[in-house]
């Protein structure tokens, strides 16, 4: 074996990275800003004081639309280039979902958690539970967009509105998603954490080390 | 799908290395920069940095594009009559208010002109029952019914310049001026925008406006005006107490 060569795979093109890294920027920003416009009025999970004071996130109303409002744009067309990107080049594939995916994706998380010995074997870039995990992102991209312009533009938009269940609804099901992109971060970061540099170099730097 | 096995050169392999994270690096800390300097921009339009302000601006431009006046405002069942609509702020009501001597200002080209609150009482009656929106994230369903708004310019021949065409926008005030808004001219004219006198069924509430209010439910409340005192028409914007502070002047749906 000739020591200056490296066997390697190129997991993530640099459409994908970028819109990755993008997203992250955007989407922090869409959650701290609608976090201040929540505040004003916090009725579903009251923040409480201490938490509101350290992170000053009180009397910041009229500067989380002013962010919340303009990231959107942003947010959407990053949105756009990677489920576009996704579409195209077919990686879309990576993502589907089937009837063994979710019991293979509990069965990944048992190993995870070392409750299980063999984690099923898989085809492609991701495992059963990151295929979940990774639809769900998208889903959830997807649905704050369509639930954040109902609540945006409930007159313009009042069809969908009231497609959503109206705007009382809308809004909650647009704080729900806010709270699902949190708990994804978490696990998320966990993950990553977990799956070590091999992985996490991917995402930056666009290949992966095999070791055989 | 089955990824590709490539063997590479180590030495570029590292290069590329450096360079990726060289770049996400630069890329976070010229988001954060550019994070911090919009929000300590210097150039401030009424209290907010200059690029939101622009954004706000951008946002009302390509969505009062979407709109139209026949889009009204969902209608709701409405509620018990007798319910006193949630009360949110009492800027501009401090002083004790003359119902039966009351009537609103309205200038017509430098004019004065003094419409008496019968008056407004005596146009049609026109009455919606619809969701009211606040800013802060509440929204209620309230019935309201008074003068539509465009049937009084109508009548009156107001809100028009020589030319026959309308003026820009609209400004309203309480009678002490403590409280004020504007609001573009197009929303002004929607049928359900009425200068309204009834709420819920019953005649308002001093702390909800009266005697007699603005209601604008393609607006947020703070557009809502309480007690009007003055109308006025112009082809420049009028200033408007929560734009000042901040806000979207648009706040529209």
């Amino acid at each position: 074996m000739n020591c200056n060569k490296i066997l390697i795979k190129e997991k993530h093109s640099l459409i994908l990275r970028c819109t990755h890294w993008i997203n992250f920027v955007f989407l922090s920003l869409m959650i701290w800003s609608g976090i201040l416009i929540y505040w004003a009025n916090d009725q579903y999970i009251k923040i409480p004081t201490w938490v509101a004071q350290n992170f000053s996130i009180r009397f910041r109303l009229a500067e989380g639309m002013g962010w919340h409002f303009f990231i959107m744009w942003g947010f959407c067309l990053n949105g756009i280039i990677y489920v576009l990107y996704m579409i195209l080049s077919k990686q879309w594939k990576e993502l589907t979902l089937d009837r063994k995916t979710l019991s293979q994706a509990i069965e990944v998380v048992l190993h995870d958690l070392k409750i299980k010995k063999e984690a099923p074997s898989f085809i492609g870039k991701f495992n059963a539970a990151q295929r979940v995990a990774y639809f769900l992102a998208i889903f959830m991209g997807l649905s704050s967009v369509i639930t954040g312009l109902a609540i945006y533009k409930p007159v313009t938009l009042g069809a969908l509105t009231t497609l959503l269940g109206g705007y009382k609804a809308a809004r909650f099901e647009h704080f729900l998603l806010m709270l699902g992109f949190l708990i994804f971060f978490i696990i998320h970061i966990i993950q990553v954490a977990r799956a070590g540099w091999n992985n996490f170099r991917s995402m930056v730097a666009g290949y992966e080390i095999e070791k055989d | 799908m089955k990824l590709k096995k490539i063997k590479v050169d180590a030495r570029y392999l590292k290069k590329r290395l450096i360079i990726s994270f060289c770049i996400v690096i630069l890329f976070l800390v010229f988001s954060v920069f550019t994070f911090k300097y919009i929000q300590n921009s210097s150039t401030k339009i009424e209290g907010t940095p200059v690029v939101l302000r622009r954004s706000f601006e951008w946002n009302e431009k390509v969505w009062s594009k979407l709109n139209s006046k026949k889009r009204l405002s969902i209608a709701k069942p409405p509620p018990a009559a007798g319910d006193e609509p949630r009360v949110n702020g009492d800027i501009g009501l401090e002083d004790e208010v003359d119902v039966k001597n009351y009537s609103i200002e309205v200038l017509k080209e430098n004019k004065k002109i003094i419409f008496p609150l019968a008056l407004f009482y005596s146009l049609p009656k026109v009455g919606y029952s619809t969701e009211f929106r606040c800013i802060e994230g509440w929204s209620e369903d309230i019935q309201y019914a008074g003068a539509r708004f465009s049937d009084f310019l109508a009548l009156y021949n107001l809100g028009k310049k020589a030319d026959g065409t309308y003026y820009n926008y609209v400004g309203l005030e309480t009678p002490d001026k403590k409280y004020y808004v504007s609001i573009d001219m197009e929303s002004m004219l929607h049928p359900q925008t009425v200068l309204a006198y009834e709420m819920n069924g019953q005649v308002l509430s001093d702390e909800n406006g009266a005697p007699i209010r603005l209601i604008i439910p393609v607006k947020y409340g703070i557009k809502n005006i309480k007690r009007i005192g003055k109308i006025f028409f112009s082809d420049l914007r009028p200033s408007d107490y929560w734009t000042e502070k901040g806000y979207d002047w648009y706040s529209g749906f």
